[in-house]
């Protein structure tokens, strides 16, 4: 406990204090003028694409996320017999080996002459390579291949908790098979959604790997803002600032889920 | 549930499980490619699995991974077991802000406690790049993953358990020794391992905590892979990959694997909900 107040806490307390401040003349970190100064910094509009990018491309993630790891979990609980688990640790696997070498692999497949490019061509759908690599796309696909078992195991856990019992009240109240999912199903999964949403959605926002290598030096988002101050841009308060930021705007963001989740829960 | 089996899911499940592995198989792939530059497949060569062990860099930035995440499991398997026993009984005054800090780390992207722990390390203790400095922000982040495991386990043991070891003649240490460690040895194990994955894989929170003479694994394969690749890059990941296969399906046949990541899992997102 101890530990985490000093090494998480403190730490945190201090990029706020720091946001606030400067670098002085020899490049240290001054208090010496406390204002706001970063933070209108920030909200300059040439930062506002930066800002855009990084909900964008954290909210589509956690879509396609949920909307590609709800079937695949409903399928694994439903279809999955005895090979539940097995399946599961399938699913498992690639959040175990490294991201980084997960987003790597994307790099040989995805690039101009690349594995995609080098089957597309040959099955004769396209003559010239198509350039994956650095778009929006590659980015989305990069995350939303990251952060996909963050998705699957809370959907996993809530529709396997699922009282079977309830699905067949639905049926024999005569409701369709999609009528049974619209309203037993989905509902009383609604928390499996929230928490999946929650997983992706955050490190999406924090994640600056993936734009970097999948998305290129022209994408930017503002955890690789924050990334580039803090290392060759050596302006600590200001990324601080902008860090402060993306974490108010990260917390916001599970803070609105939850209570989405409330009202969806308790009317 | 009707027990009707859906093709087009199924096919969709296969679809995906496809997905899942495409990368990792090509990775695999090209780990015995000829070419150098390793962009085109040119043709079918072991040699950069001995280059490897040749190179010492790489081996100089295992050997600081393996120790980072030695220090970092044991001190955060320690501190996060002890933790979440705390929690599982709740005994204590301020449990609920301690919850609240227990997750806080886990909600928090990797990116703010990196640049968090710079500033702290660099500004009140004039220290930049130890390895002490990357142990300590591992251990940070793997404990609250380490305490939430523990803490499930500990939540559906049977507190008489420990009661009854005490009436019996037991000392306290003697009960938590023969009784309670016993109990909840299987999550204090997964909760290492996980730490120890969490530790391994680091980058985010590593590279703004590392320096000269402390590069990691991560970030000697980001380097890597941003300067020029290798495919003597694709063969360590190779490596990796393949050690990680066989943990887990130890794991899985040993059964602890099953009980504790579907309980923290639960956990996780009963946290969630709740929150």
């Amino acid at each position: 406990m101890v530990w985490l107040l000093g090494f998480f806490l403190a730490p945190l307390l201090i990029i706020f204090v720091v946001s606030f401040g400067s670098n002085d003349a020899t490049g240290h970190i001054t208090l010496a003028n406390p204002g706001l100064q970063n933070y209108v910094e920030a909200t300059k509009p040439e930062f506002l694409p930066a800002f855009l990018n990084s909900v964008r491309y954290s909210l589509l993630t956690t879509v396609f996320s949920i909307g590609i790891g709800y079937p695949i979990a409903y399928w694994i609980s439903r279809h999955g017999g005895r090979h539940k688990v097995l399946l599961l640790i399938l699913v498992m696997l690639p959040f175990w080996t490294s991201y980084l070498i997960r987003t790597y692999a994307w790099m040989i497949i995805l690039r101009d002459n690349g594995v995609a490019n080098s089957i597309l061509q040959a099955v004769g759908i396209t003559d010239e390579p198509i350039p994956f690599l650095n778009t929006d796309f590659s980015v989305i696909l990069g995350m939303t291949y990251g952060f996909l078992p963050f998705a699957i195991l809370p959907l996993f856990v809530s529709i396997d908790r699922l009282d079977d019992a309830l699905v067949q009240a639905g049926r024999d109240l005569y409701a369709s098979g999609r009528g049974v999912f619209m309203h037993v199903v989905l509902p009383l999964t609604m928390p499996g959604i929230v928490a999946a949403a929650i997983l992706t959605f955050i490190p999406a926002m924090g994640d600056y790997v993936t734009p970097d290598l999948l998305g290129g030096a022209q994408t930017s988002t503002i955890a690789k803002v924050v990334q580039v101050l803090f290392t060759s841009g050596r302006d600590w308060p200001y990324g601080s600032a902008l860090g402060f930021m993306l974490m108010v705007i990260t917390l916001a963001g599970t803070f609105l889920a939850l209570r989405a989740l409330r009202q969806e829960t308790f009317g | 549930m009707t027990r009707g089996r859906n093709p087009l899911l199924t096919a969709f499940a296969i679809l995906i499980y496809a997905f899942l592995f495409a990368p990792i198989v090509v990775l695999i792939i090209f780990s015995f490619n000829v070419s150098r530059r390793n962009f085109v497949w040119l043709g079918f060569t072991t040699d950069w699995y001995p280059k490897l062990f040749a190179n010492g860099d790489l081996l100089d930035a295992l050997w600081i991974t393996v120790q980072v995440a030695a220090i970092a499991v044991i001190v955060s398997t320690v501190l996060g077991s002890f933790l979440g026993l705390a929690l599982a009984r709740n005994r204590f005054r301020g449990a609920g802000s301690a919850e609240v800090l227990i997750l806080l780390p886990m909600v928090t992207p990797e990116i703010i406690m990196g640049i968090s722990l710079l500033i702290f390390f660099t500004q009140l203790f004039d220290q930049n790049g130890s390895l002490g400095q990357i142990a300590i922000a591992h251990i940070t982040f793997c404990i609250s993953y380490v305490a939430i495991v523990v803490r499930a386990r500990a939540r559906g043991m049977d507190p008489h358990l420990e009661e009854a070891a005490r009436d019996l003649g037991a000392s306290s240490t003697g009960a938590f020794w023969h009784v309670t460690l016993p109990l909840i040895a299987p999550a204090v194990g997964a909760g290492a391992m996980l730490a120890f994955a969490l530790s391994f894989d680091d980058l985010v929170i590593t590279s703004f905590n590392a320096g000269v003479g402390s590069t990691t694994l991560p970030i000697y394969i980001y380097s890597s892979i941003k300067f020029g690749v290798t495919p003597q890059i694709n063969a360590i990941s190779t490596i990796i990959v393949a050690v990680v296969a066989i943990a887990l399906l130890i794991g899985w046949r040993l059964g602890t694997f099953r009980s504790d990541e579907g309980r923290r899992i639960d956990d996780a997102e009963a946290e969630a909900a709740a929150a």
